[in-house]
């Protein structure tokens, strides 16, 4: 049987938290091979629909599929295919960064570990640093360990919160060229940004604005849509659209 | 998604290697039990001696004064202070300066002869009273004992008489009535719930709080394999410290070990499960590092109290009693001094371990339970 055309398949996804209702009924459909940018002001549900999709956060209402999986039932083998990187660093700070990828690989059941581990820490340019302490990192070089790490396990749909938050804009280049180079391997991307020019990056722009999905397409069927010439202006005005509709 | 042991293994090692450069939590699993054995090995002594008290005596004769000397003489009394009035004696009361207050009466030596039991006073300051209780047993025997010399001839009548019978007290396991015998058993409980309890909770809180806790949940682990891959290195810690007490209190307080070690290892083993299950249950309700130390003080305090480690547990109401034997530390304390100080077998211990097993299960069980899946 051939994988599904959609890599994410997500129709109704409903999420409150804390009497707040952070992501109102959204359909999300993301197809293989391609990289989308999630975009939206802070609070507007995007780490929500992120940490739904990868099985961290329980959909209150909604259904739908994630690399064909039932996204309600089939969270363990969702677990196994996807890479999450979070918003903010989450590796372990006190082990090297070799220790963290070990971790990763044992906890992935990977044959064979050592060589995974060591193709993975040349391949992102870490085996240098195998042995610095995580915390002792700067943003970029935690960043890159982060993303090492999300892909260790060949993960076939890669979740990225907010990834270059706070990031030189050098580790920010070097690190979209990577993602352009996996995406181009067939790994599907979902990223959420608030930066424009990584928008402009993507294949596909998903904006989203207190839990609504306001506007989808490819950046010239967004601009096109909007009628501005560049996607700020056009992110501000759906941005306004959606705190005017709000109740 | 099945058991791993690969998986379980991985989060082991992850934690030794944290746990490796953890210093300070190396440094606290050592020290800390060593100062507390030493502080309420030394310190701790429930059969205080050498009373501050002061004397108020309106007679002087001889018979007066032997009672007086018989009361220096005794190891309870310091009679350092002569007060002249009762309002002195009992302004010294009031402000703490003596423990009791000993007023013989006028005429003391007259009635005595006479044979009217005159009435001495033994005023004890009772705030505290396990401080003043051996003191007070014992002055009637003291008192009696210092007139003795002086009831001779004629005066031999006004000796109390001879008790019908004799009675023949053994004081069994612990013939001396040492402090630290009962204090040091009960000290590996109190020891082990607090630092299982809470060194496990703050751990599993930590890693929420950093955020590494997300990264973990959205990795393949079941609930078992992080409990099992979390609780292990810490039961070993545990295991470190008891043998730390177990150890120095044989060799600095000749505590003595009658019973079977491996007993006590067992007994050890579902104890400290009981308790690190507890602080990775805790962990699972609370939100930060503050929460989990408050939660686990909200147990830790009744489990120390009414287990029978600070007071006797026979001495507590129905109630009191019921609440200390919800907790297992409670089975724990009396299982330690069975092993220790009375050579006990496990059918003997049988009765106290039962309860412990049990808890183990229900809290590891908890534990699991209650362990997210989700950041829900």
């Amino acid at each position: 049987m051939s994988a599904p055309s959609y890599a994410i398949d997500v129709r109704d996804l409903s999420k409150t938290l804390e009497g707040r209702l952070v992501v109102n009924h959204v359909d999300v459909r993301v197809q293989r091979g391609k990289i989308y940018g999630f975009l939206g002001p802070n609070g507007s549900g995007k780490t929500t629909t992120i940490r739904m999709l990868c099985g961290l956060l329980t959909p209150d209402a909604g259904e739908g599929t994630c690399l064909g999986l039932d996204l309600r039932k089939d969270l363990e083998q969702i677990r196994l295919k996807v890479g999450y990187m979070t918003q903010k660093f989450s590796f372990w700070e006190d082990l090297t960064i070799e220790e963290n990828l070990n971790f990763v690989a044992s906890v992935f059941g990977m044959d064979t570990p050592k060589e995974r581990v060591r193709s993975c820490m040349e391949r992102f340019n870490l085996a240098a640093r195998a042995h610095q302490l995580a915390g002792a990192l700067s943003g970029g070089w935690k960043q890159r360990l982060a993303l090492a790490a999300c892909v260790l396990h060949e993960p076939e749909l890669l979740l990225l919160d907010e990834p270059t938050a706070g990031v030189d804009p050098k580790a920010r280049k070097e690190f979209w060229d990577e993602i352009r180079a996996l995406a181009a391997r067939g790994l599907t991307v979902l990223v959420s940004t608030h930066y424009m020019d990584e928008a402009e990056r993507c294949d596909q722009i998903l904006y989203v604005a207190y839990g609504n999905i306001m506007a989808e397409g490819t950046v010239e069927e967004i601009l096109q849509q909007s009628g501005f010439s560049s996607l700020e202006d056009s992110f501000i005005y759906y941005v306004n659209q959606a705190m005017e509709n709000q109740p | 998604m099945k058991f791993s042991f690969s998986r379980t293994g991985a989060i082991l090692r992850k934690e030794f290697l944290q746990l490796k450069r953890d210093r300070a939590t190396a440094a606290m699993v050592i020290l800390f039990p060593l100062m507390q054995l030493l502080l309420f090995g030394y310190a701790i002594n429930n059969d205080p001696k050498h009373l501050d008290t002061a004397v108020l005596s309106k007679d002087n004769s001889i018979f007066a004064r032997d009672f007086i000397v018989g009361m220096k003489n005794s190891e309870y009394f310091c009679v350092d202070q002569e007060v002249t009035s009762e309002k002195e004696g009992r302004k010294l009361l009031q402000e703490g300066k003596v423990h009791c207050v000993i007023t013989i009466p006028e005429h003391f030596a007259r009635d005595l002869v006479r044979g009217k039991r005159p009435m001495v006073l033994l005023e004890a300051d009772a705030t505290d009273p396990i401080a003043v209780a051996g003191a007070i047993g014992a002055a009637p025997r003291i008192g009696a004992e210092s007139l003795a010399k002086d009831l001779k001839g004629a005066l031999s009548l006004l000796r109390p008489a001879a008790d019908p019978f004799t009675l023949c007290i053994h004081k069994v396991y612990n013939p001396e009535g040492l402090t630290r015998y009962n204090i040091i058993p009960g000290l590996i409980g109190v020891l082990l719930t607090l630092m299982g309890m809470m060194v496990t909770a703050i751990s599993l809180t930590r890693e929420r709080e950093r955020g590494t806790m997300e990264n973990m949940l959205s990795m393949p682990v079941t609930p078992l394999e992080v409990m099992v891959g979390k609780i292990v290195p810490y039961i070993m810690i545990c295991y470190a410290q008891a043998a730390v007490i177990v150890i120095f209190a044989y060799f600095l307080f000749e505590i003595p070990v009658l019973g079977n070690w491996g007993l006590l290892a067992l007994a050890l083993l579902a104890f400290i499960i009981c308790n690190v299950a507890l602080g990775f249950a805790i962990s699972t309700m609370v939100r930060n590092q503050m929460q989990s130390i408050q939660v686990t003080m909200l147990v830790f305090l009744p489990s120390m109290l009414l287990s029978g480690f600070m007071f006797p547990f026979r001495g507590m109401p129905l109630w009191a009693q019921a609440i200390g034997s919800s907790v297992p530390i409670t089975y724990f304390i009396r299982i330690a001094r069975g092993i220790l100080l009375k050579g006990s077998t496990f059918w003997e211990i049988w009765t106290n371990l039962w309860p412990l097993l049990l808890f183990m299960c229900i809290t590891a069980a908890a534990a699991v339970r209650l362990y997210k899946k989700t950041l829900d």
